[in-house]
């Protein structure tokens, strides 16, 4: 019961080093809490360590110090095989490209996760799946591949893989990164709506952005600078952040 | 299981071409596998039967394998006096109660024995004289211990059997004699007593030592002609399972205290020969899947650095290391499966083809044809072959799937 008071994520003093003769620290030091429902940006300059925070956040990447709980666990003390667990039960992501299995149509990339965690019949996963898709306005696209879909459409099948196990978090690296500004507007929305939904159906999104677009939806920005949270940075310097090309 | 097998085949599909590659590779290795194995055992069998048939698979001799120790010896066998110019006991000669041991033997399973009287003699005719093994045997015995019969070009055991006076004899020895059917020759023994007997059965089996050295009679009339009434000196045995000869033939000198010599044993020369043959030949067939197997290392390889980003996202989402390490390998198993299974029909036809090549060897008369093995041991060895080198190609591709770690792909790929 504990869980449902506590913040949904909580980090503590969480630093990322990455060890090599000339050590590098990703994020350093940061303290963070997201409530339940929250839409929450990390913004900040390229290579500031935004996205390293999310694979952090997303337990792709275990931090050198710290501790993270996410619904109350302490993930640093989870091994891989339990960490993957938690992933496919508990998180969803969508990423910068939109990283779907060129070979499986849109529903059964969608599938994928639902029929891996295996809580599903192989009917009641397909009519999740297609009830996914309906819902992201991908109705007539089921059984197309990727490669027969735009880049919003692919990004909306990316964001329905990844409610496909109904998620707590959904986090998002440049969910818009690579769409026009109407594609960008619709992640964006369906990503919001998400978190505006009742009950069970109510998401957390954290979302890595440059796109100062996307970031004046959210409920709260978190600027990154140099590997930590810096409470000065503004969203309007997003703007000229956002001139910069990502490598 | 079933979402690994769905992407282990959507990999295979996507790649059409270079997948087809790698289980051509190994259909040829299995086909080839399989026909030149095939003729290998063939030639193999061919000349085991041909040393098998014409030869006892087991030979009791009426003599012990080694000489009695003297009972001084055993006594003081470190005896600072030692008794020179001992002899031991003069023995009767042959199988001592010899009806009691053969049925004792014929009691054993899985085989059939015939008592034979085998002696030295000299068979003469017209003045020409010809030293020859006589052999005393019990014709309805001998047709079931030995392929005798089948081998007759000219009367039969039969008529030996309703003839005591009759002799069974080589094709070899009657073109030398120029006999046929009917004639009559003389025998001698050893001690000088000879007797008149009248040809009732040739036989020809392709060994020319054989079909001019070897006459048959009724034990009777040899036991009295070479004046051991009552007596034989071997008995031979032909076995169902001519390779359990070597523990059968054991286990009668055991118990029976004669020394008892199955064709394993006389022949250990040729069978090591054999051997050395086999295993040079199962390493050259191996070789061709072992190349096969590189194909699809090849391949799967390929799959995995082009599958990186999957790979990663596939993690990312929640699959463990071992499920991804089980789609490459159930990539390598799909096409060895596949390719054995092809790879058998293919090397089934080509082994029907190969057994349809008829060659006729130089200064031989008949067509030959080529010797096809055809055992379900050979084919299971060619799948069991295909699918280890298939599953050990893909083992390492795997791995490295396995062990992806899908951060640093996420960083590259942003």
């Amino acid at each position: 019961m504990h869980a449902a008071l506590e913040p949904l994520i909580r980090m503590e003093h969480v630093t990322r080093t990455l060890a090599g003769e000339v050590p590098v620290t990703l994020v350093r030091d940061i303290d963070l809490t997201i409530e339940r429902g929250e839409f929450v940006c990390v913004m900040g300059p390229s290579g500031s360590g935004k996205s390293s925070l999310l694979y952090l956040l997303g337990l792709l990447d275990a931090p050198s110090d710290g501790r993270i709980w996410i619904d109350g666990q302490d993930t640093t003390a989870l091994d891989d095989d339990q960490l993957t667990d938690f992933r496919l039960a508990r998180l969803g992501y969508v990423f910068q490209f939109h990283f779907l299995l060129p070979e499986f149509s849109a529903l059964d990339n969608v599938l994928l996760p639902i029929r891996k965690l295996g809580r599903l019949s192989e009917v009641e996963a397909r009519a999740r799946g297609a009830a996914l898709l309906d819902r992201l306005g991908l109705g007539g696209h089921h059984d197309k591949r990727p490669s027969q879909l735009s880049g919003g459409q692919r990004q909306r099948v990316a964001i329905a893989r990844a409610l496909a196990n109904d998620p707590l978090v959904i986090l998002a690296d440049e969910p818009t990164g690579n769409l026009d500004s109407t594609a960008s507007n619709n992640v964006r929305d369906i990503l919001r709506e998400l978190t505006r939904a009742d009950g069970m159906a109510r998401k957390t999104v954290v979302a890595v952005t440059h796109d100062a677009s996307f970031a004046v939806a959210a409920d709260r920005r978190i600027g990154i600078v140099d590997g930590r949270i810096d409470p000065a940075w503004r969203p309007d310097m997003a703007a000229s952040a956002a001139q910069v090309p990502k490598t | 299981m079933t979402i690994a097998l769905d992407i282990a085949l959507a990999h295979l599909t996507s790649r059409k071409r270079q997948t087809m590659v790698s289980l051509t590779g190994v259909v040829l290795g299995v086909a080839f596998f399989l026909a030149v194995s095939g003729l290998m055992r063939g030639s193999e069998v061919d000349f085991l039967k041909r040393l098998v048939d014409n030869s006892p698979h087991i030979t009791v001799y009426g003599e012990a394998r080694q000489g009695r120790v003297q009972p001084a010896q055993l006594r003081w066998p470190e005896g600072a006096v030692s008794v020179r110019n001992v002899r031991p006991l003069r023995e009767t000669r042959g199988i001592r109660g010899w009806p009691q041991r053969l049925a004792a033997i014929e009691a054993l399973p899985q085989l059939r024995a015939a008592p034979v009287l085998a002696e030295a003699a000299v068979l003469t005719f017209a003045g020409r004289q010809q030293g020859v093994q006589l052999s005393g045997v019990v014709p309805e015995k001998m047709r079931r211990a030995t392929t005798i019969e089948e081998k007759m070009t000219e009367g039969s055991l039969d008529a030996l059997a309703a003839d005591p006076n009759g002799v069974i004899i080589g094709r070899g020895l009657v073109d030398k004699f120029s006999l046929r059917l009917g004639s009559t020759l003389n025998v001698l023994a050893a001690d000088g007593s000879s007797r008149a007997l009248r040809v009732v059965g040739i036989f020809r089996t392709g060994n020319a030592a054989f079909d001019e050295g070897q006459a048959f009679v009724l034990l009777k009339r040899a036991q009295a002609l070479l004046g051991r009434e009552n007596r034989v000196n071997r008995i031979i045995i032909q076995l169902d399972d001519a390779y359990a000869a070597r523990h059968v033939a054991k286990g009668i000198e055991i118990s029976t205290g004669y020394k008892s010599v199955s064709w394993i044993e006389a022949s250990e020369d040729l069978l090591s020969l054999l051997l050395v043959r086999n295993i040079i030949m199962y390493s050259v067939v191996s070789a061709i899947l072992v190349v096969a197997a590189f194909g699809i290392y090849n391949t799967i390889s390929t799959i995995v650095l082009e599958k990186t980003r999957d790979i990663a996202i596939m993690k990312s989402m929640g699959f463990h290391a071992s499920d991804l390490r089980r789609i490459f390998l159930l990539e390598g198993l799909i096409v060895g499966l596949l390719g054995s299974i092809l790879g058998q029909l293919l090397g089934a036809a080509l082994m029907q083809l190969v057994s349809r090549v008829e060659i006729r060897p130089p200064g031989v008369t008949e067509v030959v044809r080529l010797p096809m093995f055809w055992g379900v041991g050979q084919f299971a060895m060619a799948c069991a072959f295909a699918l280890a080198a298939c599953i050990a190609a893909a083992w390492l591709p795997a791995r490295r799937a396995g062990r992806l770690r899908p951060v640093e792909i996420l960083r590259g790929a942003t």
